[in-house]
């Protein structure tokens, strides 16, 4: 199948949430390989941005184009989606080989068949969680939780990879290793992450582009120059020290590559 | 007294009752719906009344009634952002009223209406058989949908990401509920119903890793107590459904007891 330049076409894009203008006017084009950093104030409108590409909102108007197609669509196995794992039922009893699998078969497993159990433990394997397998998801930390569920979204070999809030409450090193872990599978697949975060600093080392968002398109391009400190002070509402905050974030990845480099 | 008839059909009818119970009670307790159970136990009096009401038999009146009201608490979650809980002690309130003014406009009734809080397996009938197996029947044919239902109750947006209309399957879950909770009724009385969807889920939820381990264990359990519990009424003539009820909270309560000593909780 011929790819296409862009995976994700947005074209004045508007969400009306009941009475609350979640995102106007958003026009953006997503090549595809790269890795794009959602980021913006709370309340700006990311999560509704990165639902709309699933296909779980409906746009009030405007037009939303994955490979071509609307979201509704699209074959559910181009979408790798990595939800914000603090929306994880830890009381429902499953194993870690169970939800990859799910990502699989898209629905829950009964008895895991052989070549299920398989493709999971081999995606389990790619994302260093091989030994996750067999225990509880409820009992797993963040960084593994987020590791497992990044094997759950790789082992449909995604077009394109959905990430929300994946690093919020992981640890630094946690961090690291999923970015790692993203950056290799872009590497090998040539597929397209699109990362909602509140660390822009953090995403920043990693990321193709940047879309600022707030409410409505404030930028998109290049993460030095879609967050330039003009565009994060009308994001945000107030002046930022993006050199102070770049300077802090180098620090961490510095202090990170130390504690991964020692492990 | 095991050669009688009437403790066959009400052995039958407690084996049927707890596969049921024991397979729907895993998405009732898991979706942390246990209210729902009473909720809908409570709107089977109105759809009773109602028929009483009419001089029509009860069962082919509350089934449909506690349908619509199951739709009718599922619809309400989905489109307001009132708690579940609320809807259902909303929904739960009104079909007894309802059943409370039906029954004061016929006189005669009441005692055949409040026969049905406490229910009696042992009188069961034949009829009460058949609606079981029927539903018994639909139950299997409709085991495809475990998987999507256990994802939904997993995680409703992995679900919806996945392109599983998670509405529909809400409600068919409910309806499924209903029918299973108004063919029960009759037999284990509206009091007791929601503890055949609760307790041997809860218990099979502390022993199982897996949301498969505990459907079957929540299956077994309800039968196991089922057995037991109907075998200590006919030794010591106590009240079936009641005794099977302590039966299934001994287990739970052996079980918390067996975990907390090992430090096992899950």
């Amino acid at each position: 199948m011929k790819k296409r330049t862009n995976i994700i076409e947005i074209i004045d894009l508007s969400v009306m949430l009941g009475d609350y203008k979640a995102l106007s006017g958003i026009t953006v084009s997503i090549p595809s390989g790269a890795w794009v950093m959602v980021t913006g104030p709370n309340g700006g409108g990311k999560t509704t941005l990165l639902k709309c590409i699933l296909g779980l909102i409906t746009p009030s108007t405007g037009t939303m184009l994955i490979d071509g197609l609307a979201p509704q669509k699209i074959k559910p196995d181009i979408i790798g989606y990595v939800p914000q794992f603090k929306t994880l039922d830890r009381h429902f009893p499953a194993r870690v080989i169970e939800l990859v699998s799910s990502g699989i078969i898209r629905h829950w497993p009964g008895k895991l068949r052989r070549n299920h159990h398989r493709q999971a433990m081999d995606a389990l394997e790619k994302v260093g969680a091989g030994k996750l397998a067999s225990q509880s998801v409820g009992t797993l930390s963040g960084g593994e939780l987020q590791r497992v569920y990044l094997a759950r979204a790789m082992v449909r070999k995604p077009q394109l990879i959905l990430l929300d809030e994946a690093a919020t409450g992981m640890d630094v090193t946690g961090e690291v290793d999923m970015y790692e872990i993203l950056e290799n599978w872009r590497d090998r697949t040539n597929s397209t992450i699109v990362m909602v975060s509140h660390d822009w600093q953090g995403e920043h080392y990693h990321a193709s582009h940047a879309l600022l968002v707030n409410r409505g398109l404030i930028s998109f391009g290049h993460p030095h120059e879609a967050l330039s400190e003009k565009n994060l002070g009308r994001a945000f509402g107030h002046a930022t020290h993006k050199h102070d905050h770049i300077h802090a974030s180098t620090h961490r990845h510095e202090h990170s590559d130390t504690m991964t480099e020692s492990r | 007294m095991l050669h009688y008839p009437f403790v066959h059909r009400a052995l039958i009818a407690g084996i049927l009752i707890a596969l049921l119970s024991g397979y729907y009670g895993v998405f009732v307790v898991q979706r942390g719906l246990s209210f729902m159970g009473n909720g809908l136990a409570h709107a089977t009096f109105g759809g009773v009344a109602l028929g009483l009401f009419l001089d029509i038999e009860p069962l082919w009146v509350a089934v449909p009634f506690t349908m619509l009201v199951a739709m009718g608490i599922v619809r309400v979650q989905l489109h307001t952002r009132i708690a579940g809980d609320t809807v259902i002690g909303v929904f739960f309130a009104t079909s007894m009223a309802l059943g409370i003014i039906f029954l004061s406009m016929k006189t005669g009734v009441t005692i055949d209406a409040f026969s049905y809080l406490f229910g009696s397996l042992m009188a069961v009938g034949w009829p009460d058989l058949c609606a079981m197996f029927v539903m018994l029947f639909l139950t299997a044919c409709m085991l495809p949908m475990w998987g999507r239902w256990a994802y939904a109750t997993f995680d409703r947006e992995l679900a919806q990401a996945d392109r599983l209309n998670i509405r529909i399957h809400d409600h068919l879950l409910a309806a499924c509920l209903a029918a299973t909770i108004v063919i029960s009724v009759r037999l284990v009385g509206i009091l007791l119903i929601a503890a055949f969807l609760v307790i041997p889920p809860a218990t099979a939820r502390l022993v199982a890793h897996s949301f498969f381990g505990m459907t079957v264990l929540s299956i077994l359990f309800g039968l196991a107590s089922v057995v037991v519990g109907m075998l200590a009424s006919l030794a010591w003539d106590l009240p079936t459904g009641a005794s099977v009820v302590m039966v299934q909270a001994s287990m739970f309560f052996a079980f918390v007891t067996k975990q907390g000593a090992g430090g096992e909780f899950r």
